[in-house]
Formats: structure tokens, sequence, C-alpha cells
């Protein structure tokens, strides 16, 4: 069990900087992410992209003003719980909130802030009917490990970096006995080289390169046991298979948050603007993810929410404790 | 109306929505479409990274040839047909005046 005094869910950069606002009131924070490194989608999404409206940098690159929140806020010492998103908010018995992964991490704190950006980034899933009965009996969305796979026949879907590198992988090592890798253009868009690669492994016969197709049913009793492929000239094909890997990215979504018992306005969750507040006290939300009459999606709002919301904390975990503002000019930065 | 078009966009239910466009506020067809409350989420902010604001292009409007991110992004979309384009790749200029827009699913 992790106890700290502030959990933050979602590491991008309000939670980034909300982590050296709480510091700077001596207030402990521990962040949760489902991605394996913080950022959010500033490194997920565009991590070469530029900024222009962080005040004071003309222009700064997502993934460096990541590198620059980490580094602001690494005197305070943060934890973190990454590459597993949080699925459970229940509160404890001494007025507290234990929060939990989907992996069974517990985290326990009077205050939940949740920064959780565009939601949680989960594999973008094709429009099959049925994929999801599959799910685990078949049909996986990420490799965790090629073993797994030995000796099986596998159907690849997708056309990015991820299903070249995988088929090729999977193929170069001798792990699978049979791999297709089907994908809906003539063309990739991965890396060059890459490309070329799987290009002379269908060539060579060691994988079955089937493009201009799209896989659109699974079929199998309790199992994968083949899909259903459409390929625009030859009509549907039937292929044998044991799994159907489709690999098409990650995309945002709400998540488990959306059962949390919080007010939610569409996608996004209310909040008061006095002090980032939801309707679940000691519960706030900040950043991309909370919604108020007026609300950006900036970042440089979610700095602003952040700052106030820690405020509204201390005086939570506090309550008999006068607060003063303290200018970091004057006081410096006191680490723990 | 002066710098002002009209887009048409087809919604998932197949209801035509005529909507103003200006064409002097640097917009494009997603943040249109958001304006006027289409169910179109835009999730990346323009970006052509999401791919929540696909539509198929239902007239023979000429539009600028396809970026790169566009089509990358594309490759990994689903319900994509040889007229598919990103809205928030699509820029609100005169030349595209009475374009029919009809939103992909998502």
């Amino acid at each position: 069990m992790i106890e700290t005094d502030i959990i933050i869910i979602g590491a991008g950069p309000v939670g980034l900087f909300t982590v050296f606002e709480a510091g700077l009131l001596k207030l402990r924070c521990h962040l949760i992410d489902s991605l394996p490194s913080p950022g959010g989608q500033l490194i997920e999404i565009y991590p070469k992209k530029p900024i222009y409206d962080i005040p004071g940098y003309p222009i700064v690159n997502a993934g460096e003003l990541v590198d620059k929140l980490m580094a602001q806020c690494a005197v305070f010492r943060p934890g973190f719980t990454l590459g597993e998103s949080a699925t459970h908010l229940d509160e404890t018995e001494d007025n507290k909130y234990l929060v939990t992964t989907n992996k069974g991490t517990q985290h326990k704190a009077p205050i939940v802030i949740i920064a959780g950006g565009l939601g949680v980034f989960e594999p973008r899933k094709p429009p099959i009917p049925n994929l999801e009965k599959y799910e685990d009996i078949g049909v996986e969305y990420i490799i965790r490990d090629p073993e797994f796979y030995r000796g099986k026949k596998v159907v690849v879907s997708g056309g990015g970096d991820s299903a070249l590198d995988w088929s090729i992988y999977l193929v170069e090592n001798q792990i699978v006995s049979e791999l297709s890798l089907v994908h809906r253009r003539t063309s990739f868009r991965g890396h060059l080289d890459s490309v070329q690669k799987v290009m002379d492994m269908a060539a060579a016969g060691k994988i079955n390169l089937i493009t201009d197709a799209e896989v659109v049913g699974i079929e199998g009793q309790g199992k994968v046991e083949s899909v259903k492929i459409q390929h625009a000239t030859l009509g549907l094909i039937d292929k044998q298979a044991d799994h159907f890997v489709p690999l098409f990215g990650l995309t945002p979504s709400l998540g488990p948050i959306a059962d949390w018992g919080l007010d939610i306005d569409k996608t996004a969750v209310k909040v008061d603007t006095f002090d980032y507040s939801t309707n679940r006290k000691g519960v706030y939300a900040i950043g991309d993810i909370n919604t108020y009459p007026g609300k950006l999606k900036l970042i440089l709002c979610g700095f602003h929410e952040g700052t106030l919301a820690v405020q509204s904390a201390f005086a939570r975990i506090y309550p008999n404790k006068k607060n003063v503002l303290k200018y970091t000019t004057v006081n410096g930065v006191n680490g723990f | 109306m002066e710098n002002m078009i009209k887009v048409n966009v087809i919604d998932r239910e197949g209801q035509i929505h005529i909507l103003d466009a200006p064409t002097d506020m640097n917009m494009n067809i997603m943040e249109i479409c958001k304006a006027h409350e289409l169910p179109v989420e835009g999730i990346c902010g323009g970006m052509a990274l999401c791919a929540s604001c696909q539509v198929y292009l239902e007239s023979d409007t000429s539009l600028p040839e396809q970026g790169d991110s566009e089509l990358a992004m594309l490759d990994q979309a689903f319900h994509v047909k040889d007229n598919s384009r990103l809205g928030c790749q699509i820029r609100i200029v005169e030349d595209i005046d009475g374009i029919v827009l009809r939103l992909a699913p998502y």
C-alpha cells in the first residue's frame, strides 16, 4: 500500500506541475499513469511538436517541456505508478481514498486529484462483430510476451511500425508456425527499412502478406480458430488462425473514471471553479479532463487549476492550520 | 455574405446540416462541426492524430492533396474509404464553398 498526501491520476504536464505546487505547501504526491512514462499526450501523441503558448517560452517542444516539468518537481520527490491505470476509487473508514489500479496496486491518501487529460490510452479496436467475445482467447491488442505465440498461427493486422516490427520479430526468431500480415492498403507507412524487410520476407515466403484487405470476422468455438478476410479483388478469404492481433495504435477514452460517481458532462468531469473540486469531497479534477463554463483546454489553464486545487487540498488536510501564500522568490524552494 | 461559405455536413443519421463557415478565421471542418455542435470529437485538437473527425467527401470539390500526417492517420483508422478525409485537415477557404461531407462512423 502506497500512502501519500495527494494521489494524482495522470502524469501529464498538469499533473507534474501540481506536484511542484503541492510541494511548496509541503504536501507529498504520488502519480499514477496508464502510460509507461510521464508526460501524457505530450509524450504519447506529439513529443516533437512545438508549443507556443507556455509563458516565458516563445517555443518549446512538447517532449522538452515534460523534461523541464520533471526537473522542476524532482525536488519534491514524487512517487510514480506507471503503466497501470487507476480503475477504482473507494472511500476508507478513516475518511481517505483508496485508489486501486488494474494491476491491483493500492494507493491511499486524503486527497485525489484527477489530471487524466484525454483519459486512458487504450488500443484502437477494429470494428469487427464479436471481437470482444474473443479477447484473451485468441485476440490480443498488445504483444506482451512473444513466447506466448510459439508454434502458433498468427494473423497480425495494421500498417504501422508496431504491426511491421512484431511481424518481423515473430518470424525472424522462428517463434510462430505461420504469420499473416493483413493491411488495408498495398503500401505501408512504417519505417522504410521495416517495410523493406517485410517485403523481402513476403517474397521469400516467410510472411504471408495480404494487402488491400481487412479482417472482417472471427470464428471459433471458445477460442479463435479462423478469421475472415475481405480482399479488394479476391473477395472473402477464410484463414486458419490461433491468434488475431490487431495493432492499430492507441486511442484515449474516459475509462473507469466515468464510474466513480462524479458529475460528468459528456466526456469531462464537472468542477467548481472556486477550487476545481468535483462533487465528491476531497476529489479534484484539473486540466483537459474537467469542464466548467468558459473552460479552455490549455496546458496554461491546467497549471492554474492545479495551483488552486492544492490550496484547497491543504485546507482540507489541515483544517486548523492557516496557510499564507509564500513567494518562491522570497523563500526559495525547499524540497523533501 | 462576405467571407462566408456554405459547408454541407450529413450526420450519422443521414440528416443534412448546412453550416455557415467563415473563411477569415483560420478554421477547419472539424472546428466548424464542433462549433455547430455536430457529433465530432476532435480529440487530438486538429493534429491529424485521432481520426475522430473522419469524413467522406461526397461532392466533386477539389481539395489540396493529403499531407503525410493525414495519410498516416487514415492508415490506422477504421471505416476508411477512397474518399475519406480528416476534417481537421480541410481548411475553410472560398474554393470549397458548397462542399458536401458525410461524417464517418467513430
